[in-house]
């Protein structure tokens, strides 16, 4: 291998960081949604390169899991974005009142 | 040392995590994603992990960002540019991202992850679909399920209902 673990770890690091970021500033319900992926592709990242250096199959396995389970919670994700803007005509977080606990 | 590849991958990955997140359109905004999740599946051949890359580029690039740019559509003109947030909020979320990679890189540097290097030759991928039908069998099987049960309630959820003074109109 010409790259070392710790450099992608490192790249890793940093989308993690950047999806937090979004996490907390963005109220714009979309725009959380990319952080969210931003954050998955992160962990996905860090299994397929810890699979490869150690080196065993299930980095591998567990990411195509996590890819599949990423779909399924975007499908949602977006029925809940139509649903909220159709409610309240906004894509505002702070509007949906009705969500809130 | 990392290779002229790897440094262009994560510019332009990291880069495009940034652009997804700050664009002012959220049209540019997914488009940038699908450059993010890219470079990750670039990553992923850099790994040797074709099968994985794959994947992603299917799932993600073909299916999710494509899924996100058709609810861009549907949303009001003036919501897709408008930007909501607080400047002090965001100082904070800077604050917050640059403690959590400083934190987190001083403790995977420290952590003695050079040493691990591997002269191995890479996995190959039919052991996976090995994996899937023997170790991980009811793992599929529950992801199967999951995955049809999301579908049919996200059908559901965003399933339109005229009502009009409790009667169905077509």
């Amino acid at each position: 291998m010409v790259n070392e673990l710790s450099e992608f770890v490192l790249v890793s690091v940093a989308l993690l960081g950047i999806g937090i970021y979004g996490l907390a500033v963005k109220r714009n319900f979309i725009r959380m949604l990319f952080a969210v992926e931003i954050v998955i592709n992160a962990a996905n990242l860090n299994m397929v390169a810890f699979g490869r250096f150690l080196p065993h199959s299930g980095g591998q396995t567990l990411a195509l899991f996590s890819i599949a389970i990423a779909a399924a919670e975007v499908a949602v994700g977006l029925a809940l974005i139509i649903v909220a803007y159709r409610m309240y005509h906004n894509i505002d977080i702070a509007d949906f009142r009705s969500l809130k606990g | 040392m990392a290779d002229a590849v790897f440094l262009a991958l994560s510019v332009i990955t990291i880069g495009s995590a940034i652009a997804a997140l700050e664009l002012r359109s959220l049209v540019y905004g997914s488009i940038a994603l699908m450059g993010t999740l890219g470079g990750v599946a670039g990553f992923f051949l850099l790994l040797d992990s074709p099968f994985v890359a794959m994947f992603q580029v299917a799932v993600y690039i073909g299916s999710i960002a494509v899924l996100i740019l058709f609810t861009v559509m549907l949303v009001k003109r003036e919501l897709i540019f408008k930007k909501i947030e607080d400047k002090r909020r965001k100082f904070a979320g800077i604050g917050l991202m640059l403690v959590l990679m400083v934190g987190l890189g001083a403790v995977v540097l420290d952590s003695g992850i050079k040493e691990i290097t591997t002269d191995e030759p890479p996995v190959d991928f039919r052991e996976i679909g090995t994996d899937f039908l023997t170790y991980y069998w009811p793992a599929l099987i529950l992801m199967a399920l999951i995955l049809s049960g999301a579908v049919t309630g996200a059908l559901v959820l965003a399933r339109r209902v005229d009502e009009e003074n409790g009667q169905r109109v077509k």
